[in-house]
């Protein structure tokens, strides 16, 4: 049933698939075209809709990968084994093909290219796509606000961006990132793998002197422990601003 | 309360459905226990049948969401008052 729009709250739009870039052999960048979209800011997520031919649909929601772009909106998936959406967003979906989407909604979890505090951002596996967005949306404004990203995962191989957060971390003046695996480390690394600690988020983030912006984005367990880190070091908790990724089905 | 949860940033697209502002950076009251702290940080279980909001500091229900093919249900009885950023 169509119904007319009603300005100011959320319908459903239909995207196209412009292209696919795969960032690891399980996860997958995808480039839309959204006629009509009506902008973003970094941190963001859209809601994704699939409807099957028989009426079932069920939806997602994914955090945009890049700032603001006219109608273009890019999603990083991460495939979820037997999961219900992510496998045909990383597998089937292809050029040209349409994809039901809404948004962009979510006004806790962004940055604004306004913001003058140092910045703390912290990603547990694809829990770096938003913050992502948030590290390109910083050079797209040509701010220099001083940003510090660690990032979790499980192995180098792993890593979503990689070579792009290796130029910006040689390029993006201000801007360091540090890894943490928990797996499987890179050569000549100077210790085994292991899950984000205190001395992690303190020697690689900021101190809470400087009143820095954290950003916390990962599973549920990883978001709280280092909320729990930050808090602990002694940053005022309405500066920390978290985001979990759960259990959705995939 | 050891199920997995999400946040409240998982209900800004079912919220913008029926509202015109984000109410996830709007602050929530607890009614049971009084703690104030913006909606992305409450404690959201989807796998009810709804989206069902939880206060992280002591898990009492704020806010329940239903969506019905034709309607939407809102339940914030656990919510003293909702300040929304204007």
């Amino acid at each position: 049933m169509a119904r007319a729009a009603i300005p100011g709250r959320l319908t459903w739009r239909v995207g196209k698939l412009a292209e696919a870039r795969a960032e690891t052999p399980t996860a997958r960048t995808l480039v839309l075209d959204v006629p009509g979209w009506p902008g973003h800011l970094a941190g963001q997520h859209v809601d994704v809709r699939l409807t099957a031919e028989d009426g079932y649909s069920t939806q997602r929601s994914y955090s945009i990968a890049t700032p603001a772009d006219g109608d273009r909106v890019e999603l990083t998936i991460q495939a979820v084994p037997d999961g219900e959406v992510s496998p045909y967003l990383t597998e089937v979906l292809s050029p040209g093909d349409p994809l039901e989407l809404r948004g962009p909604v979510g006004g806790w979890f962004v940055w604004r290219p306004t913001g003058v505090d140092p910045v703390l951002l912290v990603a547990g596996g694809s829990g770096v796509v938003p913050l992502m967005a948030i590290v390109r949306a910083r050079r797209a404004a040509g701010s220099r606000v001083p940003f510090r990203l660690i990032y979790s995962v499980r192995t180098p191989g792993d890593v979503y961006y990689a070579d792009e957060l290796r130029r910006r971390a040689r390029d993006d003046a201000g801007l360091d990132v540090t890894f943490a695996y928990t797996r499987a480390v890179p050569d000549g690394w100077p210790h085994p793998p292991r899950r984000i600690g205190v001395a992690d988020v303190n020697t690689n983030g900021w101190p809470p002197a400087l009143t820095p912006d954290c950003f916390v984005c990962g599973p549920t367990g990883f978001v709280e422990t280092v909320a729990d880190i930050l808090v602990a070091l002694g940053h005022d908790p309405r500066r920390v601003r978290t985001e979990r990724f759960g259990p959705t089905g995939g | 309360m050891s199920d997995p949860h999400l946040d409240g940033n998982a209900l800004a697209g079912p919220l913008r459905e029926i509202f015109a502002v984000d109410v996830t950076s709007a602050t929530s009251r607890c009614a049971a226990c009084g703690q104030t702290g913006a909606v992305a940080n409450l404690h959201v279980y989807p796998n009810a049948p709804g989206l069902v909001a939880r206060c992280p500091g002591c898990e009492e229900v704020v806010l329940r969401m239903v969506r019905t093919p034709d309607a939407a249900w809102l339940d914030l009885r656990g919510a003293v008052s909702l300040r929304i950023p204007i």
